[in-house]
């Protein structure tokens, strides 16, 4: 149980180089579970392996429990890691492996063989202690890669793609697991990966990252729900946000923007979109952000308006279909209940709540929140047919 | 499963005439093929065993039969005393040869690992250059190091001594050893050795415990590429070393060279045998291993 904090940690690697990490600032409570994500490149590999203290930082400061530790070397730190390769060592049995090291902490034999018995027992390799990892399969390695980590009962875990190598089924027996574990031991936790789906469901708490910079920091939910940029919205949800172009126009001292689906009668193919009534926005070029979900089947009962778009592709998943039309000449997905079967070519009676919508600028990707928009129910009235 | 066979049967209908005609020409087109490698091995087997078993053959005769008798034929009585005399010749340089050899294999292996050890795993700044500028080693002609060599040793103090050719020796091979280890180490992730920082292991622990022990197959290599150039090495030998302290490849060629008396080919072939043995020895045992570590260590590098 140790908290963790990076204060305006650097890293940049010669002179002439682009930083690999700019100003990251960060902080966890003890216990907490952290996501590092983004796509590769972005600097979350780097910034786990400065935290290890495999790599040095060029600034700041890293403190666990609120000591530097910056300038400490790996060992000192208290910190046990799970490779993405696992980084077994061949040639040491199961246990040689686990025990390793605690050996070189130089625990007394007797108490290093209780701890490898629990550790065997806790992940339910004890059968497999006598192999050699080559002998192992890819769940059993990583399981015994976890082990090593858990033998030392460290202040910290760090986990770099530890499911990566693992198969589709596996990973997310796997990834249950990790979960379980970690309720079960309540060790701080920092956990690297590109799969946003393990980062929304593993952790507390969640940084987005992108060329270096920390995008956005928050829990799953808020990340979700409440995304800086639109960057962070086009990574965090599968399938992604849709981002449909929009041209403010202004009537009456109100802002709107259009959709049109350019398929059925006029009246019904377009619809105009509330924005409220910031001047700032006139004349501008947006991006609008819905999520796939909240594109549902109109329903007559429903107060808010409908739009008519054409089917394009139908992808039956099982637990939903996703639908694709055209919006605003934009590939836009609806994810439907699975006893939605719509016929391509047919058309769809679509519709979105406007009050939930993201606002995004068109050139920079940042998050427009416009300040004089309104309250959900006075946008349902004001939502019009085209 | 039954189309496929169908279509096979049909498609080789097309190609040959009906019957069994088709299957007995292919039969004979590859016994004929394997005839052909099988001779070209045996020829290439005796190529290389002829002269080996005119050694033996020769070594195990007298004088006399040898004068008398052809080069193939089998001794009229078989005798020792030509073994007994090379040894009588050779022995002492035998045991020289050993004491060079031994300590001049294991300290260039194992400073080779180090250095691989270090070039691979933990870079330093121009770590490269210093890789590429030691790989010159490896082109550099025996000949041109000699007279430095020797000044160097002479400085040391160690001119015509056991020491001072190990030392020749062990400078000689690090480039290959270490190029040799170097390559293998790149293949290994560097993960590993990240892993037993976070465990606690220090520099020599990681190598000792962890890479060391992966390291056979080209520990091997190394051995048997150490062992077979410093054993067989006779430019060295004769120009670092004199006297008691010469290696068997330069006592056998004094042997060899003495222009008094009669020349005892039986001799002169045991103590060929004799030099020949040791590095005969190493490629049996660990011929194997050769093999495996060489490819292990060209696949990346």
């Amino acid at each position: 149980m140790a908290t963790l904090e990076l204060r305006n940690v650097n890293k940049s690697y010669g002179s002439g180089l682009a930083d690999t990490l700019k100003n990251i600032e960060l902080a966890i409570d003890a216990g907490e579970f952290l996501i590092l994500v983004g796509p590769s490149g972005c600097g979350k590999s780097t910034l786990m392996n400065c935290i290890a203290g495999l790599e040095s930082i060029s600034g700041g400061a890293i403190l666990i429990d609120g000591a530097d530790i910056s300038g400490m070397s790996p060992k000192d730190r208290d910190i046990a890691m799970v490779f993405q390769s696992y980084a077994l060592y061949p040639t040491m049995t199961v246990k040689d492996n686990i025990a390793f090291g605690l050996k070189m902490r130089k625990l007394p034999p007797a108490e290093i063989e209780a701890e490898v018995a629990r550790v065997a027992k806790l992940l339910q390799i004890e059968h497999l202690l006598g192999r050699k990892p080559g002998q192992l399969s890819g769940g059993q390695q990583q399981r015994v890669a976890m082990g090593r980590a858990l033998a030392r009962r460290p202040k910290i875990y760090l986990f770099d793609e530890p499911l990566s190598n693992l198969d589709a089924k596996l990973r997310v027996e796997m990834r249950t697991e990790i979960k379980l574990m970690h309720q079960r031991l309540k060790t701080t936790t920092v956990y690297v990966t590109h799969d946003q789906i393990e980062a929304m469901t593993l952790g507390d708490k969640v940084a987005v990252m992108k060329d270096g910079i920390i995008q956005q920091f928050g829990t799953p939910q808020e990340i979700y729900n409440d995304p800086a940029n639109q960057f962070v919205a086009s990574f965090i949800g599968s399938p992604p946000m849709n981002f449909i172009p929009l041209r403010v126009q202004v009537r009456d001292g109100q802002c709107f923007g259009r959709l049109d689906s350019a398929a059925g009668a006029p009246g019904q193919a377009c619809c105009e979109l509330p924005l409220g009534a910031a001047a700032e926005l006139e004349g501008r070029e947006l991006i609008l952000g819905v999520r796939p979900e909240q594109i549902q089947l109109a329903a007559a009962a429903a107060a808010l308006p409908s739009l008519r778009a054409e089917v394009e592709v139908v992808e039956p998943t099982g637990p939903d279909t996703l639908v694709f039309v055209s919006l605003n000449q934009t590939k836009v997905c609806c994810r439907l209940a699975p006893d939605a079967t719509p016929q391509v070519g047919s058309s769809l009676d679509l519709q979105f709540d406007p009050a939930r919508v993201l606002l995004f600028d068109a050139s920079s990707g940042e998050r427009l929140r416009p300040g004089k928009r309104q309250a959900t129910d006075n946008k349902v009235a004001q939502f019009k047919l085209g | 499963m039954t189309s496929v066979s169908v279509a096979q049967r049909r498609s080789s209908d097309v190609l040959l005439p009906p019957g069994e005609g088709g299957a007995k020409r292919r039969m004979r087109a590859v016994s004929l093929s394997r005839l052909a490698i099988h001779a070209t091995l045996i020829l290439a087997c005796a190529v290389y065993l002829v002269p080996l078993l005119v050694m033996l053959l020769t070594s195990f005769k007298t004088p006399d039969d040898i004068r008398s008798g052809n080069l193939l034929s089998i001794p009229d009585v078989f005798t020792v005393i030509g073994w007994v005399k090379a040894w009588d010749g050779v022995g002492g340089y035998f045991w020289n040869s050993v004491k060079i050899t031994i300590p001049a294999v294991l300290i260039s292996t194992l400073l080779g690992a180090l250095n691989g050890y270090v070039l691979a795993m933990w870079r330093f700044r121009g770590s490269q250059l210093f890789f590429g500028l030691l790989l010159f080693g490896c082109f550099l002609p025996f000949q041109v190091i000699l007279l430095p060599a020797s000044f160097t040793l002479g400085q040391l103090g160690l001119a015509n001594t056991t020491e001072g050719l190990v030392l020749v020796h062990v400078v000689y091979g690090l480039a290959f050893t270490t190029l040799f280890f170097r390559n293998f180490y790149v293949s290994i992730p560097e993960a590993l050795v990240r892993a037993a920082r976070l465990d606690g292991a220090g520099f020599f622990t990681i190598f000792g415990r962890i890479l060391l022990p992966m390291s056979v197959p080209i520990i091997m290599v190394s051995l048997i590429w150490q062992f077979t150039q410093i054993w067989n090495d006779f430019l060295f030998g004769v120009v670092f070393a004199s006297g008691d302290t010469q290696p068997i490849t330069v006592a056998l060629n004094n042997l060899v060279n003495t222009s008094t008396g009669a020349k005892e080919y039986n001799v002169d072939m045991a103590a060929a045998m004799i030099a020949g043995l040791p590095t005969l020895l190493v490629y049996i045992l660990a011929g194997k291993y050769f093999l495996r570590g060489l490819t292990a260590g060209a696949v990346k590098g």
